[in-house]
């Protein structure tokens, strides 16, 4: 599959490599860090990080809502070894914004970073979404896939003509929300138990038929299931969609090949971090049932 | 001091060449960089026909260091060609390929169609790769086998220089670099990946779809040490180091111990400017050093 063909919205700048310092970090939801009856724990907190933006980074019109960064802090030497990839959540009024949840090593160090330390970026990363003003556009998201549809809607021309559909598991608390501008109308749905994920899959289908019928955009980010039966419905009502797709990834600039993901075409693996992370629906073989 | 070195013809500005399969097609990293100011440029192993590699997950995580089963995933040996290396400064840096095959034969093949384009400086042969089922790393395990490859690409290669690349995955480095030398091998590069596995307790499961790859990274200098150490003293050739480079100290250690350049791998992920940087900071720590040339230093471990 030639590259070109593959290209979601194309990149806003060259990608640079920069130290940052860190302005803020802080913790979404209650401070007190319980267990939500949903299994997500004190362990998979939710964090902003706020960087301060260094001379030579893409600013504000530098960048495609869906890209992202790869970030490594200094302090960590060769241990955790890789940067990890991190959708960019906001880069506005010289600041970086990336929210993200500890689940691993990686994350868990990101959490125990202090204002002022060093963190290496790269970015902006691979494509984006598509923007299209006038079109009616469904922000799916599951969990922490709310990352990059902040940074759309904030983007967006016309943030009514975007809705967000939300599926999470933590509670609600934990998710910065009012950060997306008050004209994007929400609605959330909270899964804890196998009947909820059920009914949250119909209430999907619903949307993504309505989308379909309304000759919308339909555009999803989240973890890989959630994706698989995005991918799946999307196909069934014939609904322009977009995934966002995460991977584990050593590079992210296309060199190591460790975040590839099979096409429909049966032609070699494409690249997550540059012919993606953004891709059309039917282009991508995620494994589901599309 | 002047940065440059000369190894077999192969003329290097300075000694920082970038390790195959962790540098693209070299177009990946020239955002981060200027090309030209490598010492080389050693692009993603390249076969005839394009392969798509291993199933995933193919890279794993480790203690200061990273496995990987790619299985040599890429585009061929004729749309590198025509694609990537017209978009390379191969003018102003040398160009490496490095080269896979399954036989002999097809070794042979696509080392005289790489030597005959003029963007390329040099082959580099891939007899060490452990995670491709033929050929690889099999080729690189016995002597005789790895003397008929070098020879066979030695006698398609014209004047182009050819660089072999050995395993460190054998009883003795020195026996198959001592072959590699007899096959008419111009320059040696030491080490590919160890052999290694990663599991995870929760599922079971191996960490890679392949179960065995490539270890990599900070955790295996001692072992590429070690091996460069060995063999120059073993063989009369000059040596490329590589093997858990990550500053320009690493690089030093690996001239000390015998090395004539070296080859930036892993280091190139944990930020895209790594190979630059080294390159940049080589003249400061000469300087601290009180180096002045690479003879006076090379192989001088007190």
């Amino acid at each position: 599959m030639p590259e070109d063909t593959l290209m979601a919205a194309p990149a806003a700048s060259s990608p640079v490599c920069r130290e940052f310092t860190v302005s803020e970090l802080r913790r979404t939801g209650s401070e007190s860090g319980l267990a939500s009856p949903g299994g997500a724990g004190p362990d998979h907190s939710h964090w902003l990080l706020d960087l301060e933006l260094p001379e030579g980074f893409p600013g504000e019109d530098g960048w495609t809502p869906g890209q992202f960064v790869m970030l490594r802090p200094v302090s960590w030497a060769f241990e955790p070894l890789w940067a990890r990839p991190f959708s960019i959540c906001m880069l506005e009024r010289g600041v970086l914004r990336i929210f993200f949840q500890v689940v691993g090593r990686g994350t868990r160090a990101m959490s125990a970073l202090r204002r002022g330390d060093r963190v290496v970026v790269w970015g902006p990363l691979g494509r984006g979404f598509v923007v299209e003003p006038e079109t009616p556009t469904l922000l799916l998201a599951g969990g922490i896939g709310l990352a990059p549809f902040i940074g759309y809607a904030r983007r967006h021309p016309r943030p009514d003509q975007a809705r967000l559909f939300f599926g999470h598991r933590p509670e609600i608390a934990e998710y910065p929300l009012d950060l997306l501008p008050k004209a994007v109308v929400v609605e959330a749905s909270r899964q804890t138990c196998a009947e909820e994920m059920a009914c949250f899959v119909g209430d999907l289908e619903r949307w993504i038929a309505e989308y379909a019928a309304r000759q919308g955009l339909i555009l999803a980010c989240g973890p890989h299931p959630f994706l698989q039966a995005v991918q799946s419905l999307a196909v069934k009502h014939r609904a322009r969609t977009q995934l966002s797709l995460e991977n584990r990834m050593a590079c992210g600039v296309g060199a190591c090949l460790g975040c590839v993901t099979k096409t429909t075409d049966q032609a070699l693996p494409v690249k997550v971090c540059t012919q993606g992370p953004v891709f059309w629906a039917q282009d991508v073989n995620l494994g589901g049932a599309a | 001091m002047n940065l440059a070195v000369e190894l077999a013809g192969l003329r290097l500005k300075n000694p920082v060449l970038t390790a195959s399969g962790t540098f693209g097609y070299g177009v990946e990293f020239a955002p981060y960089g200027d090309l030209t100011e490598l010492g080389g440029i050693v692009v993603k192993g390249l076969s005839w026909e394009p392969r798509a590699g291993n199933p995933m997950p193919r890279i794993a995580e480790t203690p200061c260091g990273m496995l990987n089963a790619i299985g040599l995933q890429n585009i061929g040996a004729r749309r590198f060609v025509e694609e990537k290396l017209p978009l390379l400064p191969w003018a102003e840096v040398p160009v490496i390929a490095n080269l896979y095959a399954c036989d002999v034969e097809d070794f042979a093949r696509l080392a005289e169609y790489l030597a005959g384009q003029e963007g390329v400086a040099a082959l580099e042969v891939n007899i060490s790769c452990p995670n491709v089922q033929a050929g690889g790393v099999l080729f690189g395990q016995d002597p005789a086998q790895a003397a008929r490859v070098t020879r066979a690409v030695k006698d398609r290669a014209g004047t182009k220089p050819v660089i072999v690349k050995l395993s460190p995955n054998v009883t003795d480095i020195t026996a198959v670099a001592k072959a590699a030398g007899d096959g008419g091998a111009d320059i040696l590069a030491l080490i590919n990946t160890l052999s290694g596995m990663a599991v995870d307790v929760r599922t079971r499961k191996p960490r890679l779809a392949n179960v065995i790859g490539g270890l990599s990274g900070p955790a295996i200098k001692p072992v590429g040490l070690r091996c460069v150490h060995q063999v120059s003293r073993a063989v009369n050739l000059p040596i490329i180091g590589l093997g858990g480079i990550a500053s320009a100290e690493d690089l030093l250690e690996y001239i000390l111990v015998g090395a004539w350049a070296v080859q930036i791998g892993t280091a190139n992920f944990l930020r895209p400017d790594t190979a630059f940087r080294i390159a940049a900071d080589l003249p400061q720590l000469l300087d601290e050093l009180g180096v002045t040339s690479w003879e006076e230093f090379r192989g001088a471990l007190a």
